[in-house]
C-alpha cells in the first residue's frame, strides 16, 4: 500500500509497539520517526540492528521510549547521542545492552520462525550477567561440556526502514542494506519511506530483484524525499554534517533538544554552524 | 630521520599484523587501519584488508552479520579493539564508568566485541591514551573478558595492547601483560606512573623501534592517498594529502 502521507504512514504505530531500527549506515527513516514523534505513541520498545544513534536519540529525548535494546548508540564522529547517554544516567529508559551478533543473530531467529539460535561469544561477560534471558546450555551435538549461549528470537512489532527506491506494487530496493531484508522478514509489519517510489516492476528486474524486499513483506511505503536527512543515504546524498553537528551541541539540554525538534524537517534549509 | 608520533604508531601495529591474511578494521579507526594499509603493501598484496563501512575497501556485501559470521568461521586473522576501561588481565569496558545500570559516565555501547574478542586470533588493543583512567586494575564492566574458562570455545583474545607509551603483549595461560617496549621520548616510570594494573617486565625494557625509512616512505608516498579513502580527516592531517 502506498501511504499518501508520512502520518498515515506511522499511524499504525501505538503505544508499546516494538520497532526494529537499522543502523545509521544503512539510512535511518529520520522524517518517518519526526511523523511519528508528533503521532504520540509512547511507551515504545526500540531494538537497534544491531546500532542506532539520532533516530533513538530522538524517539528518547522526546520522551516516546520504555525500553531500548542496543548493542551501542552513538552520533559517530559526532560524539555521543546525549538524549541516550541521559536518560540511561537517569534511569529513564529501561536499555538492555548487548552485542551486535546477538542482535542479527536473534533477529535471523525470528525470521526463520524457531524459538532461539546459539551464538559464540558472551560467556564470562557482563552483558550475559544482566539479561537473564540469554541462556548458557552445552552444545547438545558434542559429546559433553562445549557450553554456548543461546538467544531468544526477535519478533519486531514493526521494522521502520528508509530506501532510496520502491515500486508502486509494494517492491522495496535496498541495495547492499542486507540487514534490512533480515528486519522486513523478522518483523510482523514492515513501514518503509523511500526517496523514489517507480511505476516499474522491480522484482521483475534481474539486476535488481536480488537486492528488493518483495512486496508481501512490506506493510505500507510513503515517499520521503531527503527521508534520512540530517543523515546521508549511501548513493543518494551524503550527510548534513553542520546539522549533526548542531543537534549534538544542541541536545546537551532537553531545552536545546526541544527547540531542534520544533525547527522541523527543513533538508532543503542548511542549518548553519555556530 | 623525523617521523610523527602517528607514523611510530602505525608501523608499531604494522609489525604485530606480519603474516595475517585478511585484518578487518573500522572506519573510525585511522591508525590501526593505516597499519593494516602498510602491511598489505608489505605482502605484496597477500593480505587482504576490510576496511568496514568504507566505500571501497569493503567487500562484504551481506549485512551487518557477515563480519561476525566470518569471524566464527576463522575468515578474520586480526581485529582491533579499544575500551574506555582496559584492565590487567585483559578485560575491555565499552559501556561506562561506576555501577551499572545507571552508571556515573556512560559510553555508547559493547558493540561486536562480545563475539570478536573471543573468535579473532590476534585482536590488537589500541588505545591512544594511557592513564591511570583507562589502563586500570579492574573494569568497571566486562563487555567481554580478556581469558576465558577452560572449556568454553575461544580460538581467539588478545595479542598485544599498543598505547601512545608502549607496547604490552599478552600471555593468555597468565592472563597478564608483559611490557615489551617503551616508545622513544618515553619512560618506565611513565608507563608506570600511568597504569593501573600489574604487569610482568623484562629486567630492562627496550626502545619501540623507530619506523623502517622504506616504511615511511611507502607511507608517506603511495599509502597517504590509500589511507585518505577510508580515512581522508586523517591523511589530510597527517601527510597533507
Amino acid at each position: 500500500m502506498i501511504a499518501e502521507t508520512l502520518q498515515e504512514l506511522v499511524a499504525p504505530i501505538s503505544d508499546g509497539a516494538s520497532i526494529a531500527l537499522p543502523p545509521t549506515r544503512s539510512g535511518p527513516a529520520i522524517a518517518a520517526t519526526r511523523a511519528l514523534i508528533e503521532q504520540g505513541a509512547k511507551e515504545l520498545h526500540l531494538i537497534a540492528i544491531p546500532t542506532s544513534g539520532l533516530q533513538a536519540d530522538l524517539l528518547i529525548g522526546a520522551g516516546r521510549v520504555a525500553t531500548m535494546e542496543s548493542a551501542g548508540v552513538t552520533l559517530d564522529e559526532f560524539g555521543q547521542a546525549p538524549r541516550f547517554v541521559e536518560a540511561v544516567k537517569q534511569g529513564a529508559i529501561a536499555l538492555k545492552d548487548t552485542t551486535c551478533p546477538a542482535l542479527v543473530s536473534a533477529l535471523q531467529a525470528g525470521e526463520k520462525g524457531i524459538p532461539f539460535i546459539p551464538m559464540r561469544g558472551l560467556i564470562g561477560s557482563d552483558l550475559l550477567k544482566h539479561r537473564p534471558e540469554y541462556q548458557v546450555i552445552d552444545n547438545p551435538m558434542a559429546d559433553g561440556g562445549d557450553p554456548i549461549v543461546v538467544l531468544p528470537a526477535i519478533v519486531p512489532d514493526f521494522a521502520l526502514i528508509h530506501v532510496p527506491l520502491a515500486d508502486r506494487h509494494g517492491n522495496v530496493w535496498i541495495g547492499k542494506a542486507r540487514e534490512l531484508m533480515t528486519m522486513a522478514h523478522a518483523a510482523k509489519r514492515t513501514l518503509v519511506t523511500a526517496e523514489e517510489i517507480i511505476e516499474d516492476d522491480l522484482m521483475a528486474d534481474a539486476l535488481r530483484s536480488p537486492a528488493t524486499i518483495p512486496a508481501h513483506y512490506v506493510t505500507a511505503i510513503a515517499k520521503a524525499e531527503r527521508g534520512c536527512w540530517p543523515i546521508g543515504l549511501a548513493g543518494c546524498y551524503d550527510i548534513d554534517a553542520d546539522a549533526v553537528a548542531a543537534y549534538a551541541r544542541m541536545a546537551r539540554t532537553a531545552e536545546g533538544f526541544d527547540e531542534f525538534l520544533k525547527e522541523g524537517p527543513a533538508p532543503a534549509r542548511p542549518v548553519a554552524a555556530e | 630521520m623525523d617521523y610523527s608520533s602517528e607514523e611510530l604508531l602505525i608501523c608499531v601495529i604494522a609489525r604485530l599484523l606480519d603474516g595475517v591474511e585478511h585484518i578487518a578494521v573500522g572506519v573510525s579507526s585511522p591508525i590501526p587501519g593505516s597499519a593494516a594499509l602498510l602491511q598489505q603493501a608489505l605482502s605484496d598484496g597477500a593480505t587482504r584488508v576490510t576496511v568496514l563501512n568504507s566505500r571501497h575497501l569493503q567487500a562484504l556485501n551481506d549485512g551487518v552479520s557477515e563480519l561476525f559470521d566470518m569471524a566464527a568461521q576463522g575468515r578474520i586473522g586480526a581485529f582491533f579493539l579499544s575500551g574506555g576501561q582496559i584492565d590487567g588481565a585483559g578485560n575491555i569496558n565499552l559501556v561506562g564508568v561506576g555501577d551499572y545500570p545507571q552508571m556515573k559516565v556512560r559510553w555508547s555501547g559493547s558493540f561486536g566485541s562480545a563475539l570478536l574478542y573471543y573468535l579473532v586470533p590476534k585482536v590488537i588493543l589500541f588505545r591512544d591514551e594511557h592513564t591511570r583512567r583507562t589502563m586500570v586494575e579492574k573494569v568497571d564492566f566486562i563487555s567481554a573478558p580478556g581469558t576465558s574458562e577452560e572449556g568454553v570455545h575461544r580460538p581467539g583474545g588478545p595479542h598485544a595492547l599498543v598505547t601512545n607509551l608502549c607496547v604490552f603483549s599478552f600471555d593468555r595461560q597468565k592472563a597478564r601483560f608483559t611490557l615489551e617496549t617503551i616508545h622513544p621520548g618515553h619512560t618506565l616510570e611513565e608507563v608506570l606512573d600511568n597504569t593501573g594494573f600489574d604487569f610482568d617486565r623484562p629486567e630492562t625494557v627496550p626502545q619501540t623501534p623507530v619506523p623502517e625509512p622504506e616504511r615511511l616512505a611507502l607511507l608517506r608516498g603511495p599509502l597517504a592517498r590509500h589511507v585518505a579513502d577510508p580515512y581522508p580527516k586523517f591523511a589530510a592531517r597527517v601527510w597533507g594529502v
